[in-house]
């Protein structure tokens, strides 16, 4: 073959500074780091074992759901369901293991079934329905879910659930809350799906480029699916910690919890164009969620305040990211 | 330094560089009024960058910039602009539900005088059916939605909105690259009437004929050096391409017969998207078979009804005799069919994605281990292996594709089919936008599949290379096969009777 050396631009990309490439892979990282020495600094009951584990406990809810919302994030779709989701599953629970009285193992399967469940009937209206946007399939399903959680129940809330519902939630293994331990598990199955099985791998490609997906022979509509159900999955997961945590299911458990989850991801450095996003920026999104308002606690900072400063952070976030890619751009 | 004052643009010494990479090295470009004025360099060579520079997208590091005479400073895209400087870019920057009058206006509507700032949209539409009559263009136009436009005449559309602007030069970056030879003869009598004004015209082309046929000097451009600047009438284009890539090239079209063999791919009556009944042809081994036929004629469509990638269609089709069943891509590609779709970009890239996965994507089950994990040292070593063989530049797996260039990425197209083990290779458009340096390079890749046992199939718009390469050509014609001629029959006359349908 001929010998045209064929130069481009970007050929200096691959020869990118150490330092650059450090701050872009681990901006989100230094970000939580930042955030947690200045608390340290402001608040000397921050850094300690009681705290430090309060704080993980705090997380998991929030990132169960992020982890779940990244797969739709990362098809360039969206989950708005979850927080509703949450709510209809752990109100099923409820009914079957303390109004039925049936096994407290009925119920967990229940209560995930129903989460899964929804999230595959958000994937049947995207893909069977060619309904336009997961936003509106997803807003939709979270109207519904929410609806029916307050009419089986009458809007009543369900207490009194049995020892082994209440495990995830409620246990320690020493000082480590056991809901935490399951968030590094679920994220650990996560990072693996993502990056080492086939089907990880294609959501990542429908998000870069649905049409080259398919004329690949990816069938996209099985993946969509797939993305949707186990969104539904994880809220349903959410949901049973929940009912660990408070003893109790009540019909507007989770509400807006959609909207946290989202900024866990964006936080993370996903993109919401698709195809861009790990497990572990999401991770550490969920954590810089849980310091903030752990820390804005521990100042004495109002709710209402808080929501202010968790807005700006948001911002802030994909701020920074927009900057970073904008740079690398024009490189 | 003084500039010349019969120049309309002179730029004088020309440096940029993105961190330690010098991609331009001095270059020095003078364009008159009223010439059409071409830049021809492989992808890569600095062409763009100039033409960025000139727009004011990017800023020089050392050179001037004269116009009319005077030292012009060119920081943002609007400092070009006032100095009456458009750009058409090969993706065109216009917003289909708007009219075409809206279009033309786009961000300096013109207002009716004292009353709430409405907009004034008669005097737009004047001034709008002016600009369209100046390009030879029906002056209703202009009341038309831009959407329902093809894409040919939204091309114009643009132009019209550079001589709205006042433009005393205009850049075209490939603007014939996508358009039916019909839409082409437009463009090519608009650049004439805009010559004709006293427009100058910076024309970017790989097209020889076309070069010959518009352009009053050629500069050519290699490794960011201005190789020489010449006469395009007088000069042959063969020395061109020999200032161009550094060497003379060996042959443009690298033929090698082979025997026929045996008929290995076959479709009978297969329902085609648009067309009035069904289509058949077959393919034998050793042969390249060409399709031509103008834009619109079907033969994207074909190839995608053998695909599987539009909603199933009727008939059959056979490989090596045996009927095989297709109802989607993923079928297609089990049964050992691969489709180098037209649009690299859209069909063909995850352009955020890096080489190794875009290149064993139709194939990661092949990378799939027992634990049902896939294998990512197994992904790594073949997207190194293919990047080797083919030559990618640069050879670097971790980069994303978005950062390769037009022939590079094409490659990579090329490297995902190959991965796949495909026996029929289709290629649609496979050297549009490419240089002749990586063409010369796809056409040597068609001979190695053919030497390999495959089938393979060049739908192209570009005659010479149909001639050049196939040794049979099927012209298409409103969706049906008008002619099957072997390569000994096949002339330009004859192929464009076929395609035309007279």
């Amino acid at each position: 073959m001929s010998q045209v050396v064929i130069q481009t631009e970007n050929e200096v990309t691959k020869k990118n500074r150490p330092l650059k490439k450090l701050l872009s892979k681990f901006g989100p990282l230094i970000g939580l780091v930042l955030l947690s020495s200045v608390l340290t600094l402001l608040s000397d009951k921050f850094l300690t074992v009681n705290n430090i584990m309060n704080i993980a406990r705090q997380s998991t809810i929030n990132a169960l759901l992020a982890i779940g919302m990244l797969l739709p994030i990362l098809t360039a779709g969206i989950d708005l369901s979850v927080g509703s989701v949450l709510a209809i599953s752990v109100m099923f629970m409820g009914i079957v293991s303390v109004n039925l009285g049936m096994s407290p193992i009925v119920g967990i399967l229940v209560c995930l079934l129903m989460g899964a469940g929804f999230g595959w009937l958000n994937g049947i209206l995207l893909t069977k329905l060619r309904l336009p946007h997961p936003f509106i399939s997803t807003l939709g399903t979270m109207n519904i879910a929410r609806g029916i959680a307050l009419i089986v129940t009458a809007a009543a809330p369900i207490a009194g659930f049995p020892y082994m519902i209440q495990f995830l939630g409620r246990e320690f293994v020493g000082p480590i809350p056991v809901s935490f331990l399951l968030v590094i598990v679920v994220y650990v199955i996560f990072h693996i799906f993502l990056t080492r099985t086939q089907t990880g791998r294609y959501i990542y490609a429908i998000g870069g480029n649905p049409e080259a997906a398919r004329l690949s022979g990816i069938n996209v509509d099985r993946v969509l699916i797939i993305v949707y159900t186990i969104s539904g999955l994880m809220a349903g997961l959410a949901g049973l910690v929940m009912v660990g945590r408070v003893n109790s299911a009540f019909p507007l458990a989770g509400l807006s919890y959609e909207l946290d989850a989202i900024a866990a991801v964006i936080i993370g450095g996903a993109s919401f164009l698709g195809g861009v996003g790990t497990v572990w920026g999401t991770l550490i999104g969920a954590l810089i969620i849980a310091v903030l308002r752990n820390g804005l606690n521990l100042l004495n900072v109002s709710a209402d305040f808080q929501m202010t400063v968790i807005g700006a952070v948001i911002i802030a976030a994909v701020y920074v990211d927009v900057l970073r890619q904008r740079k690398s751009k024009k490189s | 330094m003084i500039a010349h004052a019969e120049n309309l643009l002179e730029m004088k010494g020309i440096k940029k560089s993105f961190h330690q990479n010098h991609v331009l090295k001095g270059i020095d470009l003078d364009v008159k009024a009223g010439e059409v004025h071409v830049l021809l360099g492989e992808n890569g060579a600095g062409k763009s960058t100039l033409i960025k520079i000139l727009t004011g997208a990017y800023q020089k590091d050392a050179g001037e910039i004269y116009w009319e005479g005077q030292l012009a400073q060119l920081h943002t895209p609007v400092d070009a602009i006032k100095l009456g400087i458009a750009t058409i870019y090969q993706e065109l920057n216009v917003i289909p539900h708007l009219k075409v009058y809206e279009n033309i206006f786009l961000g300096r509507e013109l207002k009716k005088k004292g009353k709430m700032s409405l907009l004034d949209r008669k005097a737009m539409l004047e001034e709008a059916k002016r600009c369209l009559q100046m390009l030879g263009q029906s002056p209703d136009l202009a009341d038309q939605k831009l959407g329902d436009l093809g894409i040919g005449q939204q091309q114009l559309v643009e132009i019209a909105k550079a001589l709205a602007l006042e433009a005393k030069l205009i850049i075209m970056d490939e603007p014939t690259s996508s358009l039916s030879a019909k839409e082409v003869e437009q463009l090519y009598n608009c650049v004439e009437q805009l010559k004709a004004k006293g427009i100058a015209i910076v024309f970017i082309s790989h097209r020889l004929e076309e070069i010959k046929r518009l352009g009053d000097r050629i500069t050519i451009l290699r490794d960011g050096f201005k190789i020489e600047t010449l006469p395009v009438k007088t000069t042959d284009p063969d020395y061109w391409i020999e200032l161009m890539v550094g060497r003379t090239l060996d042959e443009k079209f690298p033929k090698q017969t082979f025997p026929l063999g045996k008929e290995g791919f076959r479709v009978e009556n297969i329902e085609v998207a648009g067309a009035p009944g069904p289509v058949s042809f077959s393919v034998r081994y050793g042969e390249i078979v060409g399709i031509a036929g103008l834009v619109g004629a079907g033969r994207t469509e074909l190839a995608r009804a053998i695909f599987g990638a539009d909603p199933s269609r009727n008939g059959k089709i056979f490989i090596d005799g045996k009927e095989v069943k297709i109802k989607s891509p993923r079928d297609a590609i089990d049964a050992g069919i691969a489709f180098i779709t037209e649009d690299r970009k859209g069909e063909g890239l995850l352009l955020d994605q890096k080489l190794d996965f875009n290149i064993v994507m139709a194939n990661m089950k092949k990378f799939k281990k027992k634990s049902r994990l896939i294998d990512l040292k197994g992904i790594r070593e073949e997207a190194q292996r293919f990047i080797k063989e083919l030559k990618v530049r640069p050879d670097n797996i971790d980069l994303n594709a978005r950062n390769l260039s037009g022939g590079n990425q094409q490659k990579v197209v090329i490297a995902k089919w190959l991965c796949t083990h495909a026996k029929v290779f289709i290629f649609d458009e496979p050297t549009r936008g490419i240089d002749v340096g990586a063409k010369v390079e796809v056409y040597r890749l068609m001979n190695q599949l053919v030497v390999n046992g495959a089938i393979v199939i060049m739908i192209s718009s570009e005659l010479p290379e149909i001639l050049g390469m196939c040794d049979r050509v099927l012209v298409m014609s409103e969706g049906k096969i008008t002619a099957d001629l072997p390569i000994q029959e096949a002339t330009q006359e004859r192929i464009m009777k076929a395609a035309t349908g007279v």
